[in-house]
C-alpha cells in the first residue's frame, strides 16, 4: 500500500511540474508586435464564397499582386465557419495564430476584451489611409464603444428582403410589402396560390439573433442597457421576440419545416421558388449558384413596421460584415499594417466585394458601377441609412448563445403546435438572461 | 514520441547479437518492466494526467475572454464555479443538472440497447447458416463509417420537410397525422438514441461474439442431454459464460457513451435541444461558444468524479465473488 | 452451471434448434438488417443523385442517376488530401499504439513488480476524462512544448498522431493483457531458455501467438483516430485537416451539398470498410481473449 501511495504521491508530482512549466511558457502570448518575420504572413480568411477552394480562387491572385508589390509572402488558410471561432479562441490563448485574419464583426468587442488584437488608433488609421476612409456604420461594429477598434471593416452586407417575381405576380401582389402588416397580408394571398410565404433559419443562433435585435429596435427596445448590462425582459424586447416567432406561431408566414432549418436550406428552398420570400443578406451570389437566375427575384428594404426605413424605430437590418484584425503578438507588425492597407485599398475593395457580392465598407469603393445595380442599392441604403450595429459589448458572443437558443426553443414549440405567449417568451428569455455573466 | 519508441527498440538488438548464453543482471531484470511501461507512461501523464491537472487548476479561475489571453495570470475564483455549476436553483446549475440526467437516461438506454442487440445478434449467429458471413460483414459497416458521414446521413434521414424518417412513417405508412420533427424538440431524444445505438451496437456484437468462442462446446452438449432446449441453454450457459466479457462491455460502452462528444455534436450542432441536451455538450458550449473555460473546467471535474465513482461501485460490484480484476 | 459429471460420450451433432428459435433468428436478423442497411441505402442512392434530387422530398430512386456527385467532391475540397491526412495520422497513431501497448502488456503480464496495479488503474482511468476538459491544457501544453523545444505539436500531424495514440492505448493495454495472460508461461519460458532474452521472448514467441489480438486493437486504435472531430478541428490547419473535419467542407454557406457528402463518405469509407472484412477473420478470434481475461 506504501509503494502505491508513494507511486501516485510521484506521478502527481510530475503532472504538475509538467503543468508548472505549461503555465509559466505562456510569456510567448504577452509578447508585443515586433518585425522579426518581415518577409512573410500568415492570413486566416473565413469562408465567403461558395466553397473554401473558391475562396482560394478568389483571394490567391490578390495575395500574389501583394507579395510583387511588397515582396511579402502571405500564407492563406481559408478557415470554415464551424471551426473559426475555436480556431481564433486557441491562437488567442497560446499566442500562437496567424498575423492577420477575418473576424465576423459581431465578434468584434468579444475578441476586443481579450486584448489579443491590435487596436487601431489615430496612429495605425494613418498608416492604412485614415479613419475616414471608411463608412461610419461599418465602423460601428468594430469594437467597443469609446476604445480604439479592433478591427478594420473588410466586407459589408446588410439584410433585404428577397422576393420570387413570378410568385408574386400570380398572387396579384403589386410590390414587395413594406410593412409587417403588408407582409402578413401578403403572405395569405401566396399561401392561397399554394406556395410558403417566407423562409427563415428557425435553429441557427446567429440568424435568430440577428432578426431578434432587428425586431427589437423597431420596438425601440435593446437587449443592453447603456451601460452594457443585459436586459432582455423589458416589453420590447418580449414583444420584438413573440413578434418574430409569431411569423410561424400565429402568422403562419413562416412554414413549421424552417424551425430545424441551421443550414441555409431557406435559401435553396427559396432559390427553388417554394418559397415566395426570404429576408437574407447578400444572397446574391448564393442565389445565382443555385440556378436562380437575377431576374427572377426583386430585392427590397426589408418590413418595419411604419413602411418607411430609417433611423432609430425604423431600423430594418443589423450591419453585417466581415473584420480584417491584426494579432498583437504579430511578428511582422509593420508587413500585417500594409497588408490591411492592401486589402482596404480602393481597388482590392472593388474586386473582393465583387466577387462575394458584398458592399465595400470604403465609401470611395462605394461609387463603383458594379455596386450601382438596383441590387446593390437597396443593400448600400439600407447600410447607410437604416442599419444599426449589433450590441457591442465584451458577452456578446454569450447574448448569441443565450438569446439566440432561447428563440430555436420558442420556435420549436411553434412548430409542435404549442402555443407561444408573452408569457412563455418572458420566460425564455428571464432564463437567458439569467445564464449571463454575473459581472 | 519517436524517441520513446526508439528507446524500446535497440533493447531487441544485443538479443540477436547475442543469442547463446545471455544471462540478463539482476538491475536489468527488475528495470525491465518499467523500462517498458515508460513509454506509456510517458504518453499518457502528457496527452491526459498532465492536461487534467491543468484542467483542475483551471476550475479553480476565473477564465472568461477577459483573461484567457494570458491564463497564467487570470484571477483564482475560489469554488466559485463549482458553486456556480451547483446551484441548482439557478439557471446555470439546473440547466446543468438538466443535462445531467439527460445524459444519464440517453447513456442507460444506449448501452442497453448496444448490448442487448449485439448480445441477441452474436447469440443467433453463433451457429453456422447461410450468409451468415455476409450479414457480419454488413453488421460491422456502421463501425467502419466515419462518424462525421455515418452521423450526416442520419441527419439527412431526420430532415422534417424532406427526410427518409418522415417520408416512410408519415407519408407511406401515415403512422402520424402530421410529419414529426426529429432534430428539435422532445423528439430529438429519440433521434440521438437511434443514432447512437446504430454507431454502437456493432462494437458489442463483435465483443459478445468473440467471448461465444470461448465457451467450451461441452457444456452445451451436457444441457442438451439434461433436456435443456435451445432457449434454456442460452439462458443456462451462454449468459452465464458471458459475463467477463460484459463486465468490461458495459463499463467501456457506458463510458464512451457518456463521454461521446462527436455524435450530438454534428447531429444537432452547438446548441443541442433540451431534451437531448448531453453533457459533453453542454460543456463545451460553456467553455468554447460562451468563453467561461473556468466553469467548464469546473463542470468537467465534477463529470470526472462521478464517473470515477461510478467505476469504483460498478467494479466492486461486478467483481464480487470473482477474483480480483487485475486492470 | 450444468453437472459435468454426468456427462457421457459427446453426441456428434448437437440438437437441431427449435422452430421458434429458427423463426425468432429470422425476423430479428432481417430487422436488424434493414436497421442497418438503410442509412447504408441512403448514401449510396443520394449520391447518385443530382443536388435537386436530395434537397427536395425524399425519394427511394433517384429521378436520373448521375456519377456527378463523385467528379465533383474532388474539387469542392481537397478530399484526396485530407485522405491522405487521415491514413497518416490513423495509420501511424495505430502503429504506435500497438507497439506502446505490447510492450506495457508484457510487462503487466509477466513481471510482478511494485506499482503495477497503480499503473494499470491509472492508464484505465483516463478513459473517464471528458475530452473537453483536456482540449484546451493540451493545446496549450502542444503550443509550450513548440515554443520551448522547436517541435510543432500543434498545427502538425504529430500532435495529433501524439493525442490519438494516448485515446486508444488504454484499452488497448487492457486488452493486449488479457490476451498475453491466455499464452501459457511455459513458451515463453521455453525460449528464455533458448537464450532469447526477455524482449526476445516477447516478439518470438508471444506476439506471434497473440497476432489476433494485436490485429483487434489495431483496428480498434484505426477507428478511433479515423472518426474523431473534436480535437481535429482545433489542432489541425488546411494542409494537416484530416477527412473527420475535412467532410464537413460540403456544407457550405451556400448549400449542403448531401450528395457530395455521400458520394465523399462511401469513397473514403470503401478501403476502410475493404481492410475491416479483410482483418475481421483475425478480428473475431482476437477479441475474444482480450476481453475474457
Amino acid at each position: 500500500m506504501r509503494t502505491i501511495r508513494a507511486a501516485a504521491a510521484g506521478a502527481v508530482v510530475m503532472s504538475l511540474a509538467l503543468a508548472a512549466t505549461a503555465c509559466g511558457g505562456g510569456s510567448s502570448t504577452d509578447g508585443e508586435g515586433s518585425n522579426d518575420a518581415p518577409k512573410t504572413l500568415t492570413y486566416w480568411a473565413s469562408n465567403q464564397g461558395a466553397s473554401i477552394e473558391i475562396d482560394k480562387k478568389v483571394l490567391q491572385p490578390e495575395l500574389d499582386k501583394f507579395e510583387k508589390e511588397t515582396g511579402i509572402e502571405v500564407k492563406l488558410e481559408v478557415v470554415p465557419w464551424s471551426d473559426l471561432l475555436n480556431r481564433i479562441l486557441t491562437a488567442t490563448t497560446s499566442g500562437q495564430g496567424p498575423d492577420v485574419l477575418n473576424i465576423g464583426n459581431t465578434w468584434s468587442a468579444s475578441l476586443q476584451a481579450t486584448g489579443a488584437l491590435l487596436p487601431w488608433n489615430e496612429a495605425n488609421f494613418a498608416k492604412i489611409g485614415g479613419r475616414d476612409r471608411f463608412v461610419e456604420s461599418a465602423l460601428g461594429s468594430t469594437g467597443a464603444e469609446g476604445q480604439d477598434p479592433a478591427a478594420v471593416p473588410l466586407y459589408s452586407m446588410a439584410y433585404a428582403l428577397y422576393y420570387n417575381k413570378e410568385i408574386f405576380a400570380d398572387a396579384g401582389i403589386a410590390k414587395p410589402p413594406a410593412t409587417w402588416a403588408e407582409l402578413v397580408a401578403d403572405g395569405k394571398k401566396i399561401q392561397a396560390k399554394g406556395k410558403q410565404v417566407i423562409g427563415a433559419e428557425g435553429a441557427n443562433l446567429s440568424e435568430n439573433i440577428h432578426h431578434v435585435f432587428t425586431f427589437a429596435k423597431q420596438h425601440g427596445a435593446d437587449f443592453f442597457t447603456k451601460d452594457g448590462k443585459p436586459d432582455f425582459t423589458s416589453d420590447g424586447v418580449v414583444a420584438a421576440v413573440k413578434q418574430y416567432v409569431d411569423l410561424m406561431a400565429k402568422d403562419k408566414a413562416i412554414p413549421v419545416g424552417n424551425a430545424e432549418y441551421a443550414q441555409n436550406q431557406s435559401v435553396s428552398d427559396f432559390a427553388k421558388g417554394k418559397t415566395a420570400m426570404l429576408l437574407w443578406q447578400s444572397a446574391s451570389a448564393n442565389l445565382k449558384s443555385q440556378g436562380m437566375s437575377d431576374d427572377a427575384y426583386g430585392i427590397a428594404p426589408v418590413p418595419v413596421q411604419s413602411g418607411t426605413p430609417g433611423a432609430g424605430e425604423q431600423v430594418n437590418s443589423m450591419v453585417a460584415g466581415i473584420n480584417l484584425a491584426v494579432f498583437k503578438n504579430t511578428d511582422n507588425v509593420d508587413g500585417a499594417t500594409k497588408f490591411v492597407k492592401f486589402m482596404t485599398s480602393d481597388a482590392e475593395q472593388k474586386i473582393l466585394n465583387t466577387a462575394y457580392s458584398s458592399i465595400p465598407p470604403v465609401a470611395a469603393a462605394q461609387s463603383d458601377a458594379a455596386f450601382n445595380t438596383p441590387a446593390t442599392v437597396v443593400l448600400k441604403d439600407t447600410l447607410a441609412k437604416s442599419a444599426a450595429a449589433l450590441p457591442q459589448v465584451a458577452d456578446e458572443s454569450q447574448f448569441e448563445t443565450a438569446v439566440g437558443t432561447a428563440v430555436k426553443e420558442l420556435f420549436a414549440e411553434a412548430a409542435a403546435g404549442r402555443p407561444v405567449t408573452t408569457e412563455s417568451v418572458k420566460a425564455r428569455l428571464e432564463k437567458a438572461q439569467q445564464q449571463m455573466p454575473a459581472a | 514520441m519517436t524517441t520513446t519508441i526508439e528507446r524500446g527498440r535497440p533493447g531487441t538488438r544485443p538479443v540477436k547479437a547475442a543469442p547463446a548464453n545471455r544471462r540478463p543482471g539482476r538491475i536489468r531484470r527488475i528495470g525491465l518492466p518499467y523500462l517498458l511501461l515508460l513509454p506509456a507512461l510517458v504518453l499518457e501523464l502528457l496527452v491526459h494526467l498532465v492536461p487534467m491537472v491543468i484542467g483542475i487548476v483551471m476550475s479553480f479561475k476565473v477564465l472568461t475572454q477577459f483573461y484567457i489571453r494570458d491564463w497564467g495570470s487570470a484571477p483564482w475564483a475560489g469554488l466559485d464555479n463549482y458553486s456556480l455549476s451547483v446551484d441548482f436553483n439557478a439557471p446555470v446549475g439546473e440547466a446543468l443538472l438538466h443535462s445531467f440526467f439527460v445524459t444519464v437516461a440517453f447513456t442507460l438506454l444506449s448501452v442497453a440497447l448496444c448490448w442487448l442487440i449485439g448480445t441477441a445478434a452474436a447469440i443467433f449467429m453463433q451457429d453456422t447458416f447461410r450468409g451468415r458471413g455476409l450479414l457480419r460483414a454488413l453488421f460491422l459497416v456502421p463501425y467502419a463509417l466515419p462518424v462525421y458521414a455515418a452521423v450526416i446521413t442520419w441527419v439527412f434521414m431526420f430532415q422534417h420537410d424532406n427526410g427518409l424518417v418522415n417520408h416512410v412513417l408519415h407519408d407511406q405508412l401515415g403512422l402520424t397525422d402530421k410529419p414529426s420533427f426529429w432534430l428539435i424538440g422532445d423528439n430529438s431524444f429519440y433521434a440521438l438514441l437511434t443514432v447512437s445505438v446504430w454507431k454502437g451496437w456493432p462494437f458489442a456484437f463483435l465483443i459478445v461474439m468473440a467471448g461465444l468462442q470461448n465457451i467450451p462446446r461441452e457444456l452445451y452438449e451436457a444441457a442438451a442431454l439434461d433436456g435443456a432446449g435451445i432457449w434454456q441453454q442460452i439462458r443456462r450457459i451462454t449468459l452465464p459464460s458471458l459475463s467477463p466479457v460484459n463486465q468490461v462491455l458495459v463499463l467501456v460502452l457506458f463510458l464512451w457513451t457518456f463521454n461521446d462528444f462527436n455524435t450530438p455534436y454534428v447531429l444537432f450542432g452547438r446548441a443541442a435541444p433540451e431534451a437531448a441536451d448531453l453533457i459533453s455538450v453542454h460543456i463545451y458550449q460553456a467553455s468554447f461558444v460562451t468563453w467561461n473555460f473556468g466553469a467548464g473546467s469546473a463542470m468537467s471535474v465534477l463529470l470526472l468524479l462521478f464517473l470515477l465513482a461510478v467505476t469504483g461501485v460498478y467494479l466492486a460490484v461486478t467483481s464480487r465473488g470473482r477474483r480480483p480484476a487485475d486492470a | 452451471m450444468p453437472d459435468l459429471s454426468t456427462t457421457p460420450v459427446a453426441r456428434n451433432s448437437p440438437m437441431a434448434p427449435p422452430r421458434s428459435f429458427l423463426w425468432s433468428r429470422w425476423i430479428f436478423l432481417t430487422l436488424l438488417t434493414g436497421f442497418v442497411l438503410l442509412p447504408v441505402y441512403v448514401m449510396v442512392s443520394s449520391s447518385l443523385k443530382p443536388l435537386a434530387d436530395v434537397t427536395g422530398q425524399f425519394r427511394w430512386l433517384p429521378s436520373e442517376l448521375t456519377i456527378r456527385p463523385y467528379i465533383d467532391i474532388w474539387s469542392t475540397v481537397p478530399l484526396a488530401r485530407y485522405f491522405v491526412n487521415s491514413l497518416i495520422v490513423a495509420g501511424a497513431a495505430t502503429v504506435c499504439s500497438v507497439v506502446i501497448a505490447v510492450f506495457s502488456a508484457y510487462a503487466v503480464s509477466r513481471y510482478s513488480f511494485r506499482g503495477k496495479r497503480v499503473f494499470t488503474v491509472t492508464v484505465l482511468s483516463t478513459q473517464m476524462f471528458p475530452g473537453i476538459l483536456f482540449l484546451l491544457p493540451l493545446f496549450l501544453l502542444y503550443v509550450n512544448i513548440g515554443n520551448a523545444t522547436g517541435i510543432a505539436l500543434f498545427g502538425s500531424r504529430g500532435g495529433l498522431i501524439l493525442t490519438y495514440l494516448t485515446f486508444s492505448l488504454p484499452f488497448s493495454i487492457w486488452m493486449l493483457i488479457g490476451y498475453f495472460d491466455s499464452v501459457p508461461r511455459d513458451l515463453d519460458e521455453a525460449a528464455l531458455v533458448d537464450g532469447c532474452g526477455p524482449l526476445g521472448a516477447l516478439f518470438r514467441v508471444v506476439v506471434p501467438a497473440a497476432i489476433p489480438g494485436i490485429v483487434a486493437v489495431a483496428v480498434y486504435a484505426f477507428m478511433t483516430a479515423w472518426g474523431e472531430v473534436l480535437f481535429a478541428s482545433v489542432m489541425t490547419n488546411e494542409t494537416t485537416r484530416t477527412l473527420a473535419v475535412g467532410l464537413q467542407g460540403y456544407s457550405t454557406l451556400n448549400d449542403v451539398y448531401w450528395n457530395q457528402i455521400m458520394a465523399a463518405s462511401l469513397v473514403v469509407s470503401v478501403p476502410v470498410v475493404a481492410g475491416f472484412l479483410l482483418l475481421q477473420r483475425y478480428l473475431v478470434a482476437g477479441l475474444t481473449a482480450g476481453a475474457v481475461k
